[in-house]
């Protein structure tokens, strides 16, 4: 129905949601004008509390964006103020307003820098367009937390989920969690990466990669980013490693950069590729895993295994973490709080194998003392690759809080 | 109600009136400052040469049996809300007077549920004049919008009682909902079609009100065994066709919690318990029917079964989760001051451990001690808490009646009383400075827990050294606070109007708070 008359009526254009069954989220109706001021509307559950609030924050964030005619209404349930302010510039930039405009709001001081070997045993998914889960997903006490512009968005809502990432990353305080996010496909992951990565995401998981290329460029992209806002804290990658081909390039994928902390593989996308059918068991995925292990551990980085999609599953889901741990994975994604704690458990070393490796690292430093090269236990002579591994063990279950 | 209400300030500086309908009213004087001293109130001496030798006391229908007790004019009516939503005798009861024409009645419930809220157009109507009871739903906001020609007047369980042993109200006719009976009017709560476990809010006014009438749809030989209610109190028996719905009889609160972040909530409770030592052989807790409360249990389940501890008791009200406790042998007895679900029907009536009780021996003011205090360990819900660990549980943060006080204030004589809370309901945080309806003050009220830490009421210096060296996250309440603020920001504090629509009575009987009319 669009004539080159109408172009400079008004615009009308929509974003977040509301609705009975919506919790802390808002919806932002939309309607460009070219003249007439700013006129808003308000409706909110929190009214009698916040209701003001939103309108000065509404003001405030047409202000930054330079939208000086529009009509805005708001439908409210509830939704914090960086959500707020997402909504709006998603909606605004959809109306054709705003473009090359941010609203960023007031930041949260970033915690120290991830390292590059840190512990990653769980990371927990956060639906990129569902804000309800963000603000308490620490308090659970995943290792990591991802948000996700990939899968679990629509395709029509990658838009307005990348703005509410990227607010997210700069206002919700994480604790102690690394900060991830799986951006979607390139080349759309790139666009992700302009919005996020200026927010200073500790990871990023890239997903479908069957090339080293796509992970380096990804890794230029992400450093030309850096470069332009002054970061200089590493932000990592997790290549996804989710087809045949991408398995058969495993290693070239993990040595593509020197920001790669860890390979990952996703099974759903995996065993359809392969025409095999996804068992409990995973027989079908074996030589896939041990494959992903393997060129990790060549690669001196870590292995990450996928995740288990039942949430009612306990039982099922600390046979798999444990197979997982036994055959080389350091962690594995979690798509519920409630299979944190379970993930953490299969993944901690068993109090046999951490008393082994105490007397190793004893030995150890005992022969270090007295300056000998030859580490020995009892009888028997220690191989460095043992002292390592030992090292690396006791290291790991000290993070873990297992000891002290 | 035009004319201008007298106020004064309580102990806890709140504003309240002098008169409530009435009658003068004692200003709350902290917890357990009030005593009155005098002989309780008594029913009027009966004889039973008045009542059939055969025992049968059956008459036609309710309408009949109301104008045998005498109903009229200004005369107060009660019933009881162990029928929860699903509970039709109430407003058949209120129905019936209406057609005999009767105005004017003060209606006395146990507590109201939303499927009442007919008793609107009998208020407009003028039979009923106002209710004493909680109100929620419809009936809460006309109340609060200042419709009723009363005040509204919120007691605990156990306040009712006081109330009505103090004389503060008497009741001229109770009409009892009983799943079965008898034509003596032996009544029991735990069999028939709509069987609901305990009458126990009904005990007070089988033995104080003048008159009484049981209602049935289960009426089985004499005798009705065993009785809650005892016939010799009753005067008359009327058999209807149903007497709820059973559908919701039984609420649905009784669903655990799966949100994360109450699970958390509900894990952090069972924790503190256990690291505060209180979790431990022979101890005895209580919890309430809300999703958090009863997660609880089950975390607190797994911890006993670990550490191989078992209760002597548990108070209900009971629900699934309390009987599988007793089930497997980590609990001796529940004490049950109503029932929640199918389950704690069924056990009360076929397990001797699993005893009924009335608000009477485990909440009444005037008794001679409380099963409540007995309790180590109590875990509720509110509103909002303040920064003094002052709860509300009766209104929203904006004024509106939200919730009757139950058992909770009753409930907070327990040795240990945690409000489990999450910090923020739709970015309105729930720890505030001042709690916009005081329900129970901060005196009473020991630990605050939250997904984002467990604030331990400074008075409570032993537990907060109990759990001294644990990995809780015990942090000072307005640290809490303050981090919910951040994310959610100050809220404003809605304007409350300044004419009083109810009250808030303390155990005692004294007046703790002021409900106001709504803008």
């Amino acid at each position: 129905m669009s004539s080159a008359v109408e172009t400079a009526s008004p615009r009308f254009a929509e974003a977040g949601h509301w609705g009975k069954e919506v919790r802390s989220d808002v919806h932002v109706g939309f309607e460009a004008r070219d003249s007439g001021g700013v006129e808003i509307s308000l409706e909110s559950r929190v009214a009698p509390y916040y209701g003001t609030a939103i309108l000065e924050q509404t003001r405030e964030v047409l202000g930054e964006l330079g939208v000086k005619h529009a009509r805005v209404a708001i439908h409210d349930e509830g939704a914090l103020p960086f959500i707020i302010a997402a909504r709006i510039e998603a909606a605004a930039r959809r109306a054709g307003i705003a473009l090359g405009k941010r609203s960023l709001p007031q930041q949260h001081p970033l915690r120290a820098p991830s390292q590059k070997d840190r512990l990653r045993r769980s990371r927990l998914y956060l639906p990129g367009s569902e804000p309800k889960y963000y603000i308490n997903a620490s308090l659970h006490g995943p290792d990591a937390v991802i948000l996700d512009l990939e899968d679990s968005v629509h395709r029509g809502e990658k838009d307005a989920a990348r703005i509410l990432v990227r607010n997210t990353l700069r206002t919700v305080d994480f604790g102690s969690c690394e900060r991830m996010v799986r951006i979607n496909q390139l080349p759309l992951g790139l666009e992700d990466l302009a919005e996020v990565v200026g927010e200073s995401p500790d990871l990023i998981l890239i997903p479908k990669v069957e090339e080293p290329e796509q992970v380096r460029e990804v890794d230029r992209m992400i450093g030309e980013i850096k470069a332009r806002n002054g970061i200089i804290r590493s932000i990592w990658i997790m290549p996804i490693l989710e087809s045949a081909l991408g398995i058969e390039n495993a290693f070239a994928v993990a040595t593509a950069s020197e920001n790669v902390a860890a390979l990952t593989i996703g099974l759903e996308d995996y065993t359809s590729d392969l025409g095999v059918v996804k068992t409990a068991e995973g027989h079908e995925s074996q030589y896939a895993r041990s494959r992903v292990v393997n060129a990790a551990r060549a690669a001196g980085v870590q292995a990450i295994d996928s995740v288990f999609s039942d949430v009612a599953d306990m039982d099922g889901l600390r046979r798999w973490g444990e197979a997982s741990r036994a055959a080389g994975f350091e962690g594995m994604g979690c798509i519920h709080p409630g299979q944190i704690r379970v993930i953490h458990e299969a993944f901690q070393p068993t109090a046999v194998e951490i008393e082994k490796a105490r007397k190793v690292v004893t030995a150890f430093e005992e022969a270090q003392n007295k300056g000998l090269s030859v580490v020995s236990l009892g009888s028997k002579m220690i191989d460095p690759p043992v002292v390592q591994r030992a090292l690396k063990l006791v290291e790991r279950a000290k993070a873990m809080g297992v000891i002290s | 109600m035009s004319e201008r209400v007298e106020l004064a300030h309580n102990a806890v500086g709140r504003a309240v009136p002098t008169m409530v309908n009435g009658k003068p009213q004692i200003p709350f004087l902290g917890a357990g400052k009030y005593q009155p001293r005098a002989r309780k109130a008594a029913p009027a001496i009966c004889s039973n040469k008045d009542y059939p030798d055969s025992g049968d006391k059956r008459v036609a229908d309710l309408e009949t049996a109301l104008r045998k007790c005498g109903l009229r004019d200004g005369m107060v009516i009660s019933t009881h809300h162990h029928l929860r939503d699903g509970d039709k005798v109430a407003l058949m009861a209120l129905d019936a007077a209406a057609r005999i024409g009767v105005k004017d009645l003060m209606w006395f419930p146990s507590a109201s549920f939303p499927s009442q809220k007919s008793a609107i157009e009998l208020m407009e109507k003028g039979v009923i004049h106002h209710i004493e009871g909680s109100m929620n739903g419809p009936l809460g906001d006309y109340c609060t919008q200042g419709k009723m020609r009363g005040m509204g007047v919120l007691r605990s369980h156990g306040g009712r009682y006081q109330a009505i042993q103090d004389g503060e109200v008497h009741v001229d006719v109770a009409v009892i909902a009983a799943p079965t009976a008898d034509f003596f009017g032996n009544a029991d709560g735990s069999h028939g079609k709509s069987a609901c476990g305990s009458l126990g809010f009904a005990l007070a006014d089988s033995t104080y009100a003048d008159r009484v009438i049981v209602v049935t749809d289960n009426l089985v030989r004499f005798p009705c065994v065993p009785w809650q209610i005892q016939g010799n109190n009753v005067d008359f028996v009327v058999e209807v066709e149903t007497i709820g719905d059973p559908a919701k009889i039984v609420s649905g609160t009784t669903q655990i919690t799966r949100s994360p972040d109450r699970l958390r909530i509900a894990e952090l409770v069972a924790q503190f318990l256990r690291a505060a030592g209180i979790m431990k052989n022979g101890f005895s807790f209580q919890a309430g029917a809300g999703g958090i409360a009863l997660a609880f249990v089950q975390y607190l389940k797994l911890m006993m079964k670990q550490d191989g501890v078992k209760a002597r008791f548990v108070r209900g009200g009971s629900t699934k989760v309390l009987v599988e406790l007793l089930q497997e042998g980590l609990t001796d007895y529940i004490l049950d001051g109503q029932t929640f679900d199918l389950d704690g029907v069924k056990s009360m009536a076929n397990d001797p451990r699993h005893v009924a009780t009335s608000p009477f021996i485990s909440y009444n003011y005037h008794g001679k001690g409380n099963f409540a205090s007995l309790v180590d360990a109590v875990v509720l819900g509110a509103t909002e808490v303040d920064v003094n660990f002052n709860a509300n549980v009766v209104t929203h943060s904006d004024g509106r009646l939200l919730h009757g006080i139950g058992g909770w204030q009753n409930c907070l004589f327990a040795g240990c009383t945690v409000l489990a809370l999450p910090s923020f309901r739709d970015r309105i945080p729930v720890i505030v400075d001042e709690v916009t309806t005081m329900t129970g003050p901060g005196e009473m009220i020991d630990v605050v827990v939250t997904e984002r830490g467990i604030a331990i009421n400074p008075r409570r210096m032993d537990l907060l050294d109990a759990v001294k060296g644990s990995n809780l996250p015990v942090r000072p309440i307005q640290d809490i606070k303050a981090e919910v603020e951040k994310i959610c920001g100050k809220p404003v504090r809605p304007k409350l109007g300044d004419r009083p629509c109810a009250v808030v009575k303390w155990v005692d009987g004294t007046v703790l708070d002021t409900v106001w009319q709504v803008s």
